[in-house]
């Protein structure tokens, strides 16, 4: 009976202290929120426990519980679902939208880190029940690294290059550089803009990497970020100092525009570079044979 | 549910009344450059629209 108790407490311990390491908190992931976060310690806790049972389970041999066991599995479905729900709600309300896009990735990632949550909790007391708890150990902080490593997705400043860029008037259209933002018709605007106005070029690095930004989610993502940490000018009923991003067809690169409450360009460029690539906006063109071939 | 109307002129201000025809849109005679702008900036802030320049004189505002 010790041996079942140490192998499902080392599991759940373990469990327990992936998902609160891959629990991300500063200003950009999502929760932010408090109760959030207990909300998610508290469902990493079920999913630990979870994994942590089931070798036991088995060991005993009680192969009622291990079908119990896939069936409360089966509960960590609606852990996207209850994240989209939420967020969706929260979009309601924002004058800068997250996007459907980004949700969604927000929302499956928190699925996916519960399954990883069971699998380090599974394995850590696996390797206790029929190794000992100092393999325990080792085995528990390499699943750890593993799955802090598999959530570490890939962003903007891998696949694209973000430089500074000029914004200017011409006549009554915004440019950045040579992409027309928008047109703007009031003088006094025009000068705040030329004043506070921040402009820089993302220049993507291949075909895949054009698709991506090419995608209106991406874009809205990359907004919502930059928003969220160095705040917009815009008002409810004063849309004029909007963040845009818009695209050069002909060369594919994109143009983003924005007056920040905070004007700081060196910032402005290094959160761009942070964003995270969407899943469901991520260009694979490169992967097929004909985008190879057309991309030549 | 916003049901306000988007993407379509609310109001066009000119100081110029022979470039206008009748249409679905309030169009407003301003006086001079100084009053148009005036106009259309409270215009903008009271229907939540953005002010657009035609380039001839004509100023219309939006809602996007």
């Amino acid at each position: 009976m010790a041996k079942y108790g140490l192998a499902i407490l080392a599991g759940i311990v373990a469990g327990f202290v992936a998902r609160w390491l891959m629990l991300r908190s500063d200003y950009r992931h999502y929760p932010t929120y408090p109760h959030g976060q207990l909300t998610h310690l508290a469902l990493g806790f079920i999913a630990a426990s979870l994994g942590a049972v089931a070798i036991p389970a088995i060991a005993k041999p009680d192969y009622v519980a291990v079908t119990f066991l896939v069936l409360a599995a089966q509960q960590f479905r609606d852990v996207r679902n209850m994240e989209r729900e939420s967020l969706s709600h929260l979009e309601e309300t924002k004058i800068i939208r997250r996007g459907s896009d980004y949700i969604e990735g927000i929302a499956r990632v928190f699925e996916a880190r519960n399954y990883l949550v069971i699998m380090t909790a599974l394995f850590t007391s696996a390797a206790t029940y029929w190794l000992g708890w100092e393999y325990a150990v080792v085995v528990a902080v390499v699943l750890i690294i593993i799955s802090l490593r598999l959530m570490n997705g890939s962003y903007i400043g891998n696949i694209a290059e973000v430089v500074a860029a000029e914004v200017h008037f011409e006549g009554s259209l915004l440019k950045v550089n040579d992409v027309v933002i928008m047109n703007v018709g009031l003088p006094q605007t025009r000068e705040k803009i030329l004043k506070e106005g921040m402009g820089v070029l993302i220049k993507p690095k291949d075909d895949n990497a054009r698709l991506t930004l090419d995608a209106p989610g991406q874009r809205m993502a990359i907004i919502h970020d930059v928003v969220s940490i160095l705040g917009s000018k815009v008002e409810i009923n004063e849309t004029e100092l909007m963040p845009v991003a818009r695209k050069n067809p002909e060369k594919g690169y994109l143009a983003f525009f924005i007056v920040a409450n905070e004007p700081d360009l060196d910032y402005f460029m290094e959160i761009i570079r942070k964003v995270p690539v969407l899943e469901s906006a991520r260009g694979t063109t490169l992967k097929s044979y004909f985008g190879r071939k057309a991309a030549d | 549910m916003d049901n306000s109307i988007s993407n379509f002129i609310l109001a066009i201000v000119t100081t110029d009344a022979n470039k206008v025809l009748p249409g679905s849109c309030p169009i407003i005679l301003a006086a001079n450059q100084k009053e148009q702008e005036k106009v259309s900036l409270l215009l903008a802030r009271i229907l939540g629209g953005i002010v657009h320049d035609l380039e001839n004189g004509l100023y219309f505002i939006c809602r996007h």
